[in-house]
């Protein structure tokens, strides 16, 4: 237990506080105000962030090599972890940002009592990553259907996937049974307690974990509970919900009026939600922008073939052959060493200037 | 190796990978001997024009810092935050998914947390975050941010001169998050207030005067040239004639100093020595030494962009100067780092030389096209598969190899196949080190970028000790009993570490092998190889 990790608890405790208190009174700050103001600094922040990003230079070709140059043609070239062409870069950067290539490698260290190290395939962090975040993605596209009407084929299609799993009991005695289950929903919050338990007991993780890197879980799994809870347990007015986001997109929102019946859980879903967008732009959440944007991944690695230009590439010092010679001059005639000017010229022209 | 340097069985069971109870920013740096290397001599600072020279000690109170040093750091932080994207970026984006913890050659030998790249970049980004975010001004150390003391900056002085630079964290960080950049910015920074280590800003001023890192003045270069071409002839019976600053010459040859100075890379010196000799004799091809640039690494890279660029505008201005028709670099690690990375867009266009053609097989280097800088693995690798050495492999036969890819060949170009081709030709007895050990996940000596001092005995032998484990296990299992390298700093530190790891274990540089190999036109029947040690099959002729 450390005061980073309460300290992101309370604080989405207390949000959630605010929203069950606040929505049902306020409907239209927490329903309306709330998600357009979040929009708002979501999408601009990003810009902001990544426009910064852009402004500054590159001034060096620096990619991480991962793999055999490219040299002579009778040697095997790695194209994609170093690659020398756009095209190899392309695939390296789909790979990175699509499969999490490079924590693919991941491995981890084991030393035994007589002081052997071992370095072992460690793909935890790789699956919960992958997991979490194409659950979230998957989630995210499920959510259209709350904006879009009608709802698109393509996002009931992927409903219907997500959904293939049901469960029910139909017994004479019980009759018990959930709507489709959406694997994603189960996914993400699964997911998203492995690399909040993974932060919490592995001891070198947790040493690194700052008040920031819980804050998001804390956010995600709050909202990913709520929404379990809304669809599976107790039951929302899904109409009136769909009701209030069609205005929203719609902008017909502007006239403040949210529809009745709203229950406090989705207010509780929907501040989590705002205030995960809201905080996006100042976190390591850009980590999604900022991945497009890094230089030992998305520069090619043909270095010595094409030149590279530093926009603020300025004149140096430097100490001159000429410079050189004059202050070595007899050494080096007495060594052999060719020499640019002999003695007598050299003195001449140091008199003339 | 000094007498306080703990037994390797008290620096293993020092390990400790439980962090502290503590979080990382109440815990105070100790600046502990043996891991850290001097401050550096104010007249070699002051001697390159950097601000702020004075004479002043690490484990001192106070550091003698001028006035406004925290304003200097804030101005030269933000200049370089417009300057460098991947600062930017690198500050911005890590999630501290912990990836990256156990990949550091000093974590893994010290134990000590912020030896893992993402700590060490965290000692940075804690100051970035106080000074340039508006999460940080708010909530200040909710959000990760702490103001810039003077206790921050010695912690950063003490880490940033624990990391090699060697690049192996950012293959593993799923952003690539390279701490390399971050160290070399960290170290930029700091050198605005002077606080360089004196094993790198006393050989920076030496290389900016005389060429090279050891301060050799030209007539000694020649000297010890030539005490090469004595031994030689004494092996080979061949006399052989080396150009120095010869103009008109095919191709001008640039190697690290270290290898004209110190065993066992004087070997590997002795190796281009006579592979050149054997290319003139066969094909005529006609390649010079020079003395103004007698310095293929560039520790001015641990120091700033700026100094590197200083240093390395040598090779290009000489090979102007002499008129050569492309540049030839020998085995060093941060050296080609520079040259790949860096050389052609500070110092280039090198517009003045011809894209490099192997004369002897007509091969066009079209890897190097612009920059025009080939390196000897990738040249002798193009000779030995177009059959134009005259090799004799046996005579490496009492060695068994195994091969170290040094960081930066490995991880800032990606040179892995051609050394191995070389040595597999010129040898026959070759063992790689473990998967995971080497080629792009290779680890570092351990001294690299600058550190391999002597008053940071400790911090070496534990840095070095991911890679000498993995010789070790090569060596209990194939016997092998050479470590093969392209690497200078390698040559000066891997024989200390084998020396207290693996004793049993011999360090060489690729074209020491070569030469052992290669059979000169009208040479005597050789007896010993390059360090005189007795040939296979030759024990008997030595006694």
């Amino acid at each position: 237990m450390n005061k980073f990790y309460l300290s992101s608890l309370l604080a989405v405790f207390v949000l959630a506080l605010i929203a069950w208190a606040g929505g049902p009174a306020l409907p239209w700050l927490f329903g309306i105000v709330l998600p357009y103001a979040a929009v708002i600094l979501f999408v601009v922040g990003v810009i902001r962030k990544v426009m910064g990003w852009s402004r500054s230079a590159v001034p060096f070709a620096i990619p991480t090599t991962g793999g055999q140059q490219r040299s002579m043609p009778w040697i095997n070239q790695n194209k994609i972890d170093n690659p020398s062409t756009k095209f190899g870069v392309f695939i390296r950067m789909a790979l990175e940002i699509l499969t999490f290539r490079s924590l693919f490698r991941n491995t981890r260290i084991k030393m035994t009592e007589e002081g052997r190290f071992s370095y072992n395939l460690e793909l935890f962090l790789w699956i919960g990553a992958l997991a979490f975040h194409y659950a979230f993605l998957a989630t995210l596209v499920r959510h259209l259907r709350f904006f879009l009407e009608p709802v698109p084929l393509c996002i009931k299609a992927i409903e219907t996937i997500d959904s293939f799993f049901r469960f029910e009991i139909s017994y004479d005695a019980i009759q018990f049974g959930l709507p489709g289950v959406y694997i994603s929903g189960i996914v993400l919050f699964a997911a998203v307690s492995y690399l909040f338990l993974r932060r919490l007991l592995i001891s070198k993780v947790r040493y690194i974990s700052l008040a920031q890197d819980y804050f998001p879980l804390f956010l995600i799994m709050g909202i990913a509970f709520t929404g379990i809870l809304m669809r599976y347990f107790t039951k929302v007015e899904i109409a009136a919900i769909k009701d209030l986001t069609m205005s929203l997109v719609t902008f017909k929102a502007l006239a403040f009026n949210v529809p009745q019946g709203i229950g406090p859980l989705f207010y509780i879903h929907l501040i989590l939600v705002c205030t995960l967008l809201a905080y996006f732009p100042f976190s390591k959440l850009m980590h999604m922008g900022g991945i497009f944007l890094s230089p030992t991944r998305n520069m090619t690695a043909n270095t010595r073939e094409v030149r590279h230009v530093n926009p603020w590439n300025y004149p140096v010092k430097v100490h001159t052959y000429e410079a050189y010679e004059n202050e070595f001059r007899e050494k080096m005639i007495e060594a052999g060493l060719p020499v640019d000017k002999m003695p007598d010229e050299s003195t001449a022209e140091e008199e003339k200037e | 190796m000094a007498d306080e340097t703990p037994k390797p069985s008290e620096l293993l069971s020092n390990i400790d990978y439980r962090p502290p109870a503590k979080q990382w920013m109440d815990v105070p740096v100790n600046i502990r001997k043996g891991m850290y290397c001097y401050a550096a001599n104010p007249k070699s600072v002051e001697y390159l024009g950097l601000p702020n020279a004075r004479a002043w000690n690490p484990t001192d109170e106070d550091w003698k810092l001028p006035e406004n040093w925290q304003q200097i750091l804030h101005e030269g932080f933000k200049e370089r935050l417009e300057k460098f994207r991947s600062i930017k970026v690198f500050m911005d984006i890590c999630v501290r998914c912990g990836a990256c913890a156990d990949k550091c050659h000093f974590f893994i030998g010290t134990g000590d947390p912020k030896n893992m790249p993402v700590l060490r970049a965290e000692l940075l980004r804690s100051v970035y975050r106080n000074d340039f975010t508006l999460m940080g001004k708010l909530l200040g150390r909710f959000a990760g941010a702490r103001p810039m003391t003077i206790d921050v900056l010695k912690e950063w002085w003490y880490y940033l001169f624990q990391c090699t630079e060697c690049r192996r964290c950012s293959l593993y960080c799923p952003y690539g998050i390279d701490t390399a950049e971050i160290t070399m910015f960290g170290r930029e920074l700091i050198n605005l207030l002077g606080l360089n280590i004196d094993w790198i800003a006393t050989p920076v001023a030496n290389c900016y005067r005389t060429g090279n890192h050891l301060g050799i003045q030209p007539h000694a270069f020649k000297d010890m040239i030539d005490f090469f071409v004595d031994d030689i002839e004494e092996i080979t019976g061949v006399r052989m004639e080396p150009n120095f600053n010869k103009k008109g010459a095919d191709i001008l040859f640039i190697t690290p100093s270290g290898d004209v100075f110190a065993d066992p890379g004087t070997y590997t010196c002795m190796g281009y020595l006579m592979l050149f000799h054997f290319l003139k004799e066969k094909y005529g091809l006609d390649v010079t030494w020079s003395t103004y640039a007698s310095e293929g690494g560039n520790f001015g890279s641990f120091t700033s962009h700026e100094v590197m660029k200083r240093l390395n505008a040598k090779m290009y201005l000489e090979a102007r100067r002499l008129g050569v028709k492309w540049i030839l670099g020998g085995e060093c690690g941060h050296m080609w780092r520079v040259i790949n990375q860096y050389m052609d867009t500070m110092n280039g266009p090198a517009d003045f030389l011809e894209v490099p053609v192997n004369p002897i097989t007509g091969t066009r280097f079209e890897n190097a096209a612009s920059t025009k800088m080939v390196h000897i693995a990738e040249f002798t690798a193009d000779l030995i598969k177009h059959g134009k050495l005259d090799l004799k492999p046996e005579r490496n036969d009492n060695k068994i190899l195994t091969f170290h890819d040094s960081c930066n060949p490995a991880r800032g170009m990606g040179m892995f196949d051609e050394p191995r081709y070389v040595i597999q030709n010129v040898a026959n007895h070759f063992y790689d080190m473990p998967a995971n050990t080497i080629r792009e996940q290779t680890f570092c000596c351990g001294s690299g970028s600058g550190l391999n001092a002597g008053e940071n005995m400790e911090e070496r032998m534990a840095g070095g000790l991911p890679r000498a484990n993995a010789v070790k296990y090569v060596h209990e299992k194939h016997g092998v009993n050479m470590l093969a390298c392209v690497c200078a700093i390698d040559r000066a530190a891997l024989p200390t570490s084998m020396a207290y790891w693996v004793p049993e274990v011999q360090v060489t540089g690729m074209t020491e092998l070569v030469a052992n190999a290669l059979v000169l036109p009208g040479e005597q029947e050789r007896t010993t190889d390059l360090r005189g040690e007795p040939l296979p099959g030759m024990e008997e002729a030595d006694e």
